[in-house]
């Protein structure tokens, strides 16, 4: 079954001729068609993707491949590409199409991938869900009442549904880690400024970063090579080179100290979540690693911090969706005041009102000391905690998210609790560490649980590579959602 | 009551780089609507800025001139509101951090000299233009303006008249084309002015409210404008009422300023550091490398021209106010080997009546300071006359050719032969003997009428000095 398939596999295969592109691409094409239902993609470019299996053949026959020519993927729908509209799960770009490919998008295409499509998403990458998207609801595969999690959540599903090898994502404060623990995914968000944030619609700019959803630390590794490195069109990215798949998959597991911070091992998680977490680091020990307690004191400021921070600069980002140059115009307006109310009105969602309205308040004159501010002071110290951590241990380790995937509409009601699904991710965007969320294991009722490991700046590699020994191990990234296999 | 009013100017100075202050666009002026805007000026989404450092570095050129400091680190920020021209809906400038802070220029005025200190100098982007014509009540937007880099200078409330506001304008103005940062092109926009305008009564320490004036585009509008501004602001005091804090515009064609917002409409432009630009840092290494790169600064060579070229000041002044022409200046002096006010006073007349004539700037004169230098050298030497001289410069400006080629090639060359010139005074007396009689009289003012007539004998060629001695020696004899 070549959906099963790992990328390696994959790679393996399409280099010795043993499958075409074009076979995998349109076995990929069908199986998104076939559980069109999941809801996970926005746009599926058939004929783009079989002009580019054709032409990866081609080379393929030459011999004169890259790392992943002719293999199928997906991109979240928030990363602009010429050929397919980026609607960032919003109707104010239903109809939006970009005169450019961003960076992630090239490099992924020069590294010889071949883009099926562009995956669903929360509405501008703003939600936990996948509830807010303009463009409807994702399904889990593991359970289709349930949410796929957010914002990344179409590329989760549909990685998770076997649908496609490899995704995409993008993560301000755990929108890859959060829906690769609800789907049974290895999800890495790299260091801030390690992937180029060009060409990926903007959220919050000083806490979005691009980076795969994978079923596998491995895969993880091959697809974080081909979309890093430096980019002189991100001023904020970081010039220094990503390492090689096999560095950041080497790791001797002896001696490394993973740090428990009793923070985030408190009863507000579930006890089946806690208990998957505490029996990997088990594993983890007996290959050698070491376990120390650590702590993270500020962990509990990290969302209302993340909440004024990220509202912030989501509200000055989206301010160029104003129906004057692109995206949606309303047809009611009849003067200038009123083009931009009723074409933002109209285009956008309501859980991004809300976060416009929220960081238009914590920036105004008067209030903007007491909360923006305040909140750029709390995010030092909340930095600093990790920094004191990291004293003790090498890796933070503890559960991605407080409990496995939620029922659809289950918290569509009440923000805060939406809110805090990423009490333990965000702190991380808000410090710019790397992090990466592996399955563990799944819950009574059959559903992923995701732990999460936080490495210092730069150090992608003792994530994937720990991650990486793990799932030598054992074989949770490897099961797959019933319907599906 | 006797009134004092207090002027802060706040000018935009647009910085001639070749690119566009965040993205790889082309400043040029001129081209079609929106053809020099890309992704990152017309606000696309995913597109993000990049700091481009030649406008840094003309930042610091300026801060080092004004004896300003350079902020080794400054930081951008975003200015948030709605226009249409505003394409991100915010502009990227710099706020609680500018690049350059305090400084001053020295202005001269009725009184004497004053120092005006400068608050700060900061960089930021420019908006595109609304274009309200042509569009049939609709409004156009062209977005090649948009991302322009620009360099506000504000001004401490220092100046205390409409000519002070004019004195320190023109020496920004000079400053900045003397540093090469700004074409000052002010009917491009490339160097725009605000007004900060209040008035109290003379003596009183506290500042008035004020009103800032906005679209004074000319060196006369300020003037004007600002005229009108305090004989409005009085007036409404001495009427029993208050100034109320707004922004006007100035209406050149009524001469008069309105209000066009109030304090209660002013925007709330929630200023945050761009996250999508790493705080600006300029290196040591920069800055001794801007200042061992800075030209002579205009007030350096006002009193340089002044005591190396013994030239007026009102001359000296002239040339220093345009460092092209005070460099054409010197370059023709020095092929000259002196005749520095001869040389002044062709450049501050001739050679600029024709440029002006032409509208061409001194870096496109066709004479060049060495054609200007060797034309003096010909008078000098007798070769020419001063008169001949004007009809070299005419045909140099025609591009006939070298100086000594024209006087070869028509026989410009003075008479120098005293038996041709002792025939044409022969003839001349003949021809008019009563001028002659009245110059034996003692009235020696017809000699020169005499001469006028020999030099028009022979064509201007003769030397009109060597006439003169003539006529007279032939008279008295």
């Amino acid at each position: 079954m070549l959906h099963l398939l790992s990328l390696k596999a994959l790679r393996e295969r399409l280099q010795k001729r043993e499958v075409s592109s074009v076979e995998l691409t349109k076995h990929f094409i069908d199986r998104i068609a076939r559980f069109s239902d999941l809801n996970a993609f926005i746009s599926v470019d058939e004929e783009g993707a079989l002009a580019g299996a054709e032409n990866a053949d081609k080379r393929l026959n030459k011999k004169e491949s890259g790392n992943l020519t002719g293999i199928p993927i997906a991109h979240k729908d928030i990363f602009c590409t010429k050929r397919l509209r980026t609607t960032c799960g919003s109707k104010m770009l239903s109809g939006f199409t970009a005169p450019y490919d961003a960076t992630v998008v090239e490099r992924l295409a020069n590294a010889g991938c071949v883009t099926i499509g562009k995956t669903n998403m929360d509405e501008f990458a703003m939600g936990s869900s996948n509830e807010t998207s303009f463009f409807g609801n994702v399904k889990n595969p593991w359970h289709t009442s349930r949410v796929p999690g957010g914002s990344s959540g179409g590329s989760a599903a549909s990685v998770a549904a076997r649908l496609i090898p490899a995704a995409t994502g993008t993560d301000t404060g755990g929108s890859i880690r959060q829906p690769a623990a609800f789907c049974g995914l290895t999800g890495l968000k790299p260091s801030y400024g390690r992937v180029s944030r060009y060409g990926m619609i903007a959220f919050a700019s000083s806490l979005d970063q691009g980076g795969p959803l994978t079923r596998s630390a491995e895969d993880s590794a091959i697809m974080f090579n081909a979309m890093g490195g430096f980019d002189p069109k991100d001023s904020t990215s970081i010039e220094r080179p990503v390492p090689s798949v096999n560095e950041l998959l080497d790791l001797d597991l002896r001696g490394l100290r993973l740090g428990l911070p009793t923070e985030f091992f408190d009863s507000s998680v579930d006890t089946a979540v806690l208990g998957s977490v505490r029996e990997a680091l088990q594993i983890l020990e007996k290959r050698g690693a070491q376990l120390v307690d650590v702590s993270l004191p500020n962990s509990a400021a990290g969302i209302p911090c993340y909440y004024v921070i990220a509202p912030a600069e989501a509200s000055s980002n989206l301010s160029r969706f104003d129906g004057v140059r692109f995206g949606h115009r309303s047809e009611q307006a009849d003067s200038l005041l009123d083009l931009y109310e009723c074409s933002r009105a109209e285009g956008f969602g309501e859980e991004v009102k809300r976060r416009i309205l929220i960081g238009t308040y914590v920036l105004s004159a008067g209030y903007y000391d007491a909360y923006y501010l305040k909140a750029q002071k709390i995010r030092r110290v909340i930095s600093d905690d990790f920094k004191k951590a990291f004293e003790k241990c090498d890796v933070i380790v503890g559960p991605t998210t407080p409990s496995t995937a939620f029922k659809i509409g289950e918290k569509t009601q009440d923000p805060v609790s939406m809110y805090l699904n990423d009490i333990f991710t965000n702190t991380v965007n808000l410090a710019g560490l790397p992090s990466l969320s592996l399955p563990v294991g799944l819950d009574g009722a059959g559903l992923p649980i995701g732990m999460q490991l936080i490495g210092r700046f730069m150090d992608e590699t003792s994530l994937i590579g720990t991650a990486h020994q793990f799932q030598l191990e054992t074989d949770w990234h490897e099961r797959c959602p019933e319907d599906f296999s | 009551m006797e009134w004092e009013c207090v002027i802060g100017l706040e000018v935009h100075v647009q910085l001639k780089t070749k690119s566009k202050i965040f993205s790889g666009a082309s400043t040029t002026f001129g081209a079609d609507a929106n053809t020099q805007a890309c992704g990152v000026d017309i606000g696309l989404p995913g597109v993000l800025p990049v700091m481009n450092r030649e406008a840094v570095m003309m930042a610091a050129r300026f801060g080092i001139a004004i004896g300003g400091t350079i902020n080794e680190i400054s930081v951008f920020a975003r200015k948030n509101y709605f226009y249409p021209d505003l394409p991100k809906g915010y502009q990227i400038s710099q706020f609680e951090i500018p690049v350059v802070e305090g400084g001053q220029l020295e202005i001269q005025t009725a009184n004497g000299p004053r120092t005006i200190r400068i608050t700060r100098a900061h960089l930021e982007e420019d908006a595109g233009k609304s274009l309200h014509e042509d569009f049939h009540g609709l409004t156009g937007i062209d977005l090649n303006r948009a991302g322009t880099p620009l360099l506000e200078v504000v001004s401490e409330p220092d100046l205390r008249s409409p000519e002070e506001a004019v004195a320190y304008l023109k020496k920004l103005h000079t400053l900045v084309r003397t540093l090469k940062i700004c074409d000052g092109n002010m009917q491009e926009g490339s160097f725009r002015c605000d007004a900060n305008v209040s008035v109290r009564p003379k003596g009183e320490a506290q500042l008035g409210t004020r009103a800032e004036l906005k679209n004074i585009n000319s060196f006369r509008f300020v003037e004007r404008a600002i005229y009108f501004e305090i004989d409005r602001q009085i007036g409404v005091i001495e009427d029993g009422g208050s100034v109320v804090q707004e922004t006007r515009l100035y209406d050149p064609d009524k001469d008069l300023t309105r209000s066009m917002r109030g304090k209660e409409e002013a925007h709330d432009y929630r200023y945050f550091p761009d996250p999508d630009l790493p705080p600006l840092m300029i290196t040591k290494k920069e800055l001794d490398a801007i200042r061992s790169a800075m030209p002579e600064l205009p007030d350096t060579k006002l009193t340089r021209l002044v005591s190396s070229y013994e030239l007026s000041n009102d001359d000296a002044a002239l040339l220093a106010a345009d460092s092209d022409l005070a460099k054409f200046f010197e370059d023709a002096v020095r092929t000259a080997n002196g005749e520095s006010r001869l040389i002044a006073n062709w450049i501050l007349g001739d050679l600029s009546s024709a440029l002006n004539r032409e509208s061409l700037s001194i870096s496109e004169s066709p004479v060049s300071p060495e054609m200007l230098g060797q034309l003096i050298n010909r008078i000098k030497d007798n070769t020419i006359s001063g008169k001949i001289a004007k009809q070299v410069f005419g045909d140099l400006w025609q591009g006939k050719g070298q100086v000594d080629d024209i006087i070869q090639n028509q026989g410009l060359t003075q008479i120098t032969d005293t038996d041709a010139i002792s025939k044409a005074v022969d003839d001349v007396i003949t021809a008019f003997p009563s001028q002659v009689n009245q110059v034996r009289a003692g009235e020696e003012k017809v000699i020169g009428f005499l001469v006028g007539q020999v030099m028009k004998a022979t064509s201007g060629k003769a030397n009109p000095q060597a006439v003169n001695n003539l006529i007279k020696s032939k008279l008295s004899s």
